[in-house]
């Protein structure tokens, strides 16, 4: 991970352009045709979710939500022997972001070792996800991931950590991800 | 009831000209978030950055003369705007939050004891919430809550109902609520609470933007409101207050400018207003806010609210007519611009998504009142909200696209394909 005076110094050409110099904005997408967020893909993951239940066998489980929109994410992984997850299973309530990404994680990832959980970044997930999404979308889209990250760290029936990921603070391996609250304005 | 003349107000707005990220023509109908800027308030306040400013109230040259007369106007125009009776009543502060923060402070911590009760409506914005429960961690008093009926309604039974059950040290409450629409008898409740003895706040963030506020009919104690609603800046907002109550209260804030005299022993506080504007106050937002205020004016308050009806009264009538959609809020005679709305089976954020392809921007979430969409039982709705620029073809353009939602996301049968299997064939 970067430290923060890296973090300031990389930037280089950031200001190439005198910041108050007025051009009109740039969309993530260029194309028209992949402007939609709700592709197919997308919507098939939404009405049709991979392992969406609870898991009875679970070894390992935590939950996660976006205090601000609601969005809430459970999910119960099952590790076997050589620390794969044989099975990964959610369950949730919220927008079609947030509970299609879920899907499409957990299909991604059942099976995989621990240490392939964990070095599955956050700009894998959104490239997993598809569609460009702002900051304020990626929020809804991370937040599976958060809750698979926080839940191989809480073996089920142990003390671990109980507390209940909020999906609000900043992104540790990217400051650019995160974006403003939806919610603090009247 | 007629509408406004919005082909002339358009061309006062410079941003509502544009189009939005799809390509669509922008119809903004977020305004009881946030308002947009007519170029009378940008060229008052690039005016003032271009050709006088100063700080105020501290140097002696003509910068600083033409500021602080330029500031101080704008405070005048302010009181007038809310008929202060005298203009040292008005209090410019950062924005309603912080106008409600120096009363809970100030006010508060001077008047409110252990088992005083501070009483708000279930329909409160956070920013008349979160500092009374602030208040309450400091001095052991309590909030309470007036409840909503099943039509969203607060009647007069009930508030007098609350008021008598626990004779509140503070009524605090807001002229129109920000998600249902409701616009409440501000005078009637005053008048009752001062009955029992009651200070009385009134918060008119989403009031002084469509109504006439008169400070002098409505009697209140405090009367707060945001600038950036209203068409004027951010970062400023006002705070009214009785004379004889603002004397009384101790300052909030200290700093230059608050004080008359400092020694390393302690300080005595300047006269009104400038005992609650500590620090450099906002300038240049004062002028912005004083600009606006007088375009809002010149077009008159009364009409600007006629014009908001006839559009909330056409949301709302579309809304309830397209199958599948909720609209939480009373009926359209008792609102004026504001309407929520729930679409059965799709997710606020999808909502405000989708419609942004259309052009057409809306709030979508909690809006800042968790405890009223707790005690409605749902996490999040869409608001759509109407101003003075807005039009019926925008209105249109926003029920087109909700009677679309419900058919982009139902449920049509549809399988995911699978990685694997898609993997293994390709």
């Amino acid at each position: 991970m970067m430290t923060k005076t890296q973090a300031l110094r990389a930037p280089v050409a950031y200001f190439s352009t005198p910041f108050y110099v007025s051009t009109p904005m740039a969309h993530p997408q260029d194309n028209p045709d992949d402007q939609d967020i709700y592709q197919e893909n997308v919507l098939d993951h939404y009405e049709d979710p991979y392992n969406r239940g609870a898991l009875a066998t679970a070894t390992h489980a935590h939950d996660g939500k976006n205090p601000l929109c609601g969005d809430k994410i459970h999910i119960d992984l099952q590790l076997d022997d050589q620390g794969r997850v044989a099975q990964a299973w959610f369950e949730g309530d919220g927008c079609v972001i947030s509970q299609a990404s879920a899907s499409m994680l957990l299909e991604e990832l059942e099976g995989k070792s621990i240490d392939e959980i964990q070095s599955f970044s956050a700009e894998n997930m959104l490239q997993l996800f598809g569609p460009r999404l702002t900051p304020n979308r990626q929020k809804c889209c991370l937040l599976s991931w958060k809750v698979l990250q926080g839940a191989l760290k809480r073996p089920v029936g142990t003390d671990a950590d109980p507390i209940v990921t909020e999906n609000d603070e900043e992104i540790e391996t990217d400051p650019s991800f995160g974006g403003p609250s939806l919610g603090e304005e009247q | 009831m007629s509408l406004l003349d919005t082909d002339r107000i358009r061309e006062d707005f410079p941003v509502l000209d544009r189009n939005v990220a799809s390509g669509q023509p922008l119809a903004y109908l977020d305004n009881a978030a946030s308002t947009q800027r007519p170029r009378a308030v940008i060229d008052a306040m690039d005016d003032c950055y271009r050709r006088y400013y100063s700080n105020v109230h501290r140097g002696i040259h003509t910068l600083s003369e033409e500021s602080t007369r330029a500031y101080e106007m704008a405070r005048k125009t302010t009181a007038s705007f809310i008929n202060a009776p005298a203009t040292c009543e008005v209090i410019f502060a950062a924005g309603t939050t912080a106008a409600i923060n120096t009363v809970a402070r100030s006010w508060g911590d001077t008047h409110v004891g252990p088992d005083d009760v501070i009483l708000v409506l279930i329909s409160e914005h956070h920013a008349n919430i979160v500092p009374w429960h602030q208040l309450a961690a400091r001095t052991g008093c309590r909030v309470e809550f007036v409840p909503m009926d099943e039509n969203f309604e607060i009647s007069d039974a009930v508030v007098a109902e609350y008021l008598d059950r626990f004779q509140p040290k503070m009524f605090a409450f807001a002229a129109a609520s920000n998600t249902l629409g409701s616009e409440y008898p501000v005078q009637r409740w005053t008048s009752m609470a001062h009955d029992y003895g009651a200070t009385v706040l009134i918060d008119a963030a989403q009031a002084a933007p469509h109504q006439q506020i008169d400070v002098q009919a409505w009697d209140a104690d405090f009367i707060v409101f945001s600038g950036h609603k209203v068409c004027g800046p951010t970062g400023i907002g006002v705070l009214y207050g009785k004379q004889e109550l603002l004397e009384e209260i101790p300052a909030f804030l200290g700093g230059g400018g608050m004080i008359l005299n400092v020694t390393t022993d302690g300080f005595t506080s300047q006269e009104l207003p400038e005992k609650f504007e500590a620090g450099t106050p906002p300038i240049v937002e004062a002028i912005g806010l004083a600009a606006a205020l007088k375009y809002l004016s010149a077009i008159g308050m009364d009409r600007i609210h006629a014009h908001e009806c006839v559009l909330g009264q056409r949301v709302d009538a579309g809304l309830r007519a397209i199958d599948g959609v909720r609209v939480i809020g009373p009926t359209a005679d008792k609102k004026a611009g504001i309407n929520s709305f729930l679409i059965d089976g799709v997710h606020a954020h999808d909502v405000s998504q989708f419609l942004d392809g259309y052009g057409v921007a809306v709030r979508a979430g909690h809006h800042c009142t968790m405890p009223l969409h707790e005690a409605m039982g749902v996490t999040a709705t869409t608001r759509a909200s109407c101003y003075l620029y807005n039009t019926p073809a925008e209105v249109d353009r926003l029920l087109e696209a909700v009677t679309d939602v419900r058919s982009k996301f139902a449920k049509s049968g549809r399988r995911r394909r699978s990685r694997r299997s898609a993997e293994s064939t390709s």
